[in-house]
């Protein structure tokens, strides 16, 4: 679209753009205001819909394809009103300061269907979103030292997965996994264990009523105890130095799991006493 | 009449003009010719990619410090895709079937075993592997806590992550029953016996689960329905609002 292309009212661009400028106004901006102005002295004079008020109501109500309003003026005031705003002023930047000089056209009452497209309508459309400064959604962020993702972390990770993978398949070709005689109800194994992720749980319930170790320990401090961890914790440093009580428990938390756990399967052999693994053997499976 | 072949490079560049590579291949991937290393392309590589679409353009330079995060999260995440392909790998031959004194998943499990190409390696690979998962997104949650990471605005996907930790515990525990053999039923007995002190509920949960008041054949069949559908179906929900927001709540945190 060339804004030459745009028909307006030459007298009253150099009468607005005089006032403008004898205000003070910024010369591009006076620029801007003239033109709004001489356009709409030119679609009044020639009896052209002038912009509805209702459709441009912010400073800086510009439409994209102003230049296409002669094209199709018949058509405008029927349409819906973002029609209307289509066939609006050419770019005026800056307050506009000009009034319409017609009353605007009345857009169809919505009857709640789906908008019939207009008949000759080109193919493609354009939308002009106009946001109002205090609509946009500020992030304040630091804009900090950045790398892009791809070669840099995902060459790391796929080094990462390579590695685990060979690991893993090394790993399998040498061990095999445990697969004992089939089950059998009636004969019990001695020692029987839980798979070793409940073991320290098992354990605990050696030194502890059920009732304690079971209801207490396991679902409540641990489920519950972690799940919560966010809320109670309200400091909101990650300094490590900050955060000495946190790191504390916690360490301490996975020291306890981590040591009945280790208790539990190799401290652990027949009916469940205690044993050194190094003089009586290891009594655990994976 | 002579013809010149052309060289492998050459040949190599035709296919890429074709317009069957140029569909597969969206503009900035590598694969593509014309690829250049700039950042447009870089960030191209990133986002028209629909593995790597999951991660940001950018990341904080800090992130890929291994001593940050020791890749744990994402090796848990590929570990429960390895598992997922040798565990789809050991359904082709295994039935959940058990009666008394004879049980076809056990005669299936000495099959693998024995008879099936690769099916010793990939059954290896598969209980190794779970216990791996266990072990790293344990210690994954470790290496959140220890960085401060489920502090605001993270507190929720905190949360959802130890959704995550039960449920790789849940896939393991329902995963071990499926040998059939002495080892796994005795261990799922004790298991469910540590949760059977709790009280109200527990009768009716272990009822519920264990389909009996023993372990038994109809154990079995619930236990596998959960580890192969079930639960992993669950688990992958929760993964994706895990991974989500992640990339909402800001990319990796820190630094410290």
């Amino acid at each position: 679209m060339a804004r030459e292309d745009t028909p307006l009212d030459q007298e009253t661009f150099d009468k607005v753009l005089a006032d403008e400028l004898a205000k003070g106004t910024d010369r591009r901006v006076a620029e801007g205001r003239a033109r709004s102005a001489a356009v709409r002295a030119y679609r009044a004079a020639h009896g052209e819909p002038a912009p509805s008020a209702a459709a441009a109501p912010t400073d800086g109500a510009a439409s994209g394809d102003g230049g296409q309003a002669p094209a199709v003026p018949a058509a405008t005031p029927a349409a819906a009103p973002a029609a209307a705003a289509a066939a609006a002023a050419a770019p005026a930047p800056g307050g506009t300061t000009a009034v319409a000089t017609m009353p605007a056209p009345q857009a169809p009452a919505p009857t709640g269907n789906v908008p019939e497209p207009k008949k000759g309508a080109p193919e493609k459309h354009r939308l002009l979103a106009l946001v109002p400064p205090e609509g946009i959604q500020r992030v304040e962020r630091e804009q900090g030292d950045r790398i892009n993702v791809w070669p840099h972390l995902l060459i790391e990770e796929f080094i990462a997965l390579l590695v685990v993978l060979a690991g893993l398949t090394i790993f399998s070709t040498l061990v095999n996994a445990p697969l004992r005689e089939l089950a059998n109800p009636n004969l019990t194994p001695n020692p029987s264990k839980a798979p070793w992720y409940f073991l320290g749980l098992q354990e605990l319930l050696r030194y502890f009523h059920p009732m304690v170790a079971g209801v207490v320990f396991a679902p409540t401090l641990v489920l519950l105890a972690l799940a919560v961890v966010p809320f109670v914790d309200r400091n909101p440093s990650i300094k490590p130095g900050d955060r000495k009580l946190a790191i504390t428990l916690f360490t301490m938390l996975m020291m306890f799991g981590a040591t009945l756990t280790i208790i539990g399967s190799f401290f652990r052999g027949t009916g469940y006493n205690w044993v050194w693994p190094w003089a009586q053997g290891v009594f655990f499976d994976l | 009449m002579k013809v010149k072949l052309p060289t492998p490079s050459e040949a190599l560049d035709r296919v890429r003009e074709t317009e069957v590579w140029k569909s597969i291949f969206r503009p900035g991937s590598i694969f593509r010719r014309g690829y250049k290393d700039t950042s447009r392309d870089r960030a191209l590589a990133t986002m028209n990619n629909v593995l790597y679409h999951l991660h940001p353009v950018k990341m904080k330079r800090h992130g890929l410090k291994l001593t940050y995060t020791f890749c744990l999260g994402g090796l848990s995440f590929f570990l429960f895709i390895v598992l997922t392909i040798t565990g789809i790998f050991l359904m082709f031959f295994y039935r959940p079937a058990a009666e008394l004194g004879s049980a076809a998943a056990y005669t299936d499990m000495q099959n693998i075993r024995t008879s099936v190409f690769f099916g010793d390696l990939v059954r290896n690979m598969h209980r190794w592997g779970a216990h791996l998962m266990v072990l790293s997104v344990t210690l994954h949650m470790a290496r959140v806590f220890y960085t401060g990471s489920y502090k605001p605005p993270r507190e929720f996907n905190w949360v959802i992550g130890v959704l995550l930790l039960f449920l790789t515990l849940g896939l393991s525990f329902t995963g071990y029953l499926l040998p059939w053999d002495q080892l796994s039923i005795w261990a799922v007995t004790v298991g469910t016996s540590l949760g059977g002190y709790a009280p109200f509920i527990a009768k009716q949960t272990n009822f519920l689960l264990l389909g009996g008041v023993v372990v038994g054949p109809d154990t079995l069949l619930r236990w596998y329905v959960l580890h192969v559908l079930a639960l992993p179906f669950v688990l992958v929900i929760f993964l994706s609002v895990h991974f989500w927001r992640i990339r909402k709540d800001g990319g990796i945190s820190g630094p410290l």
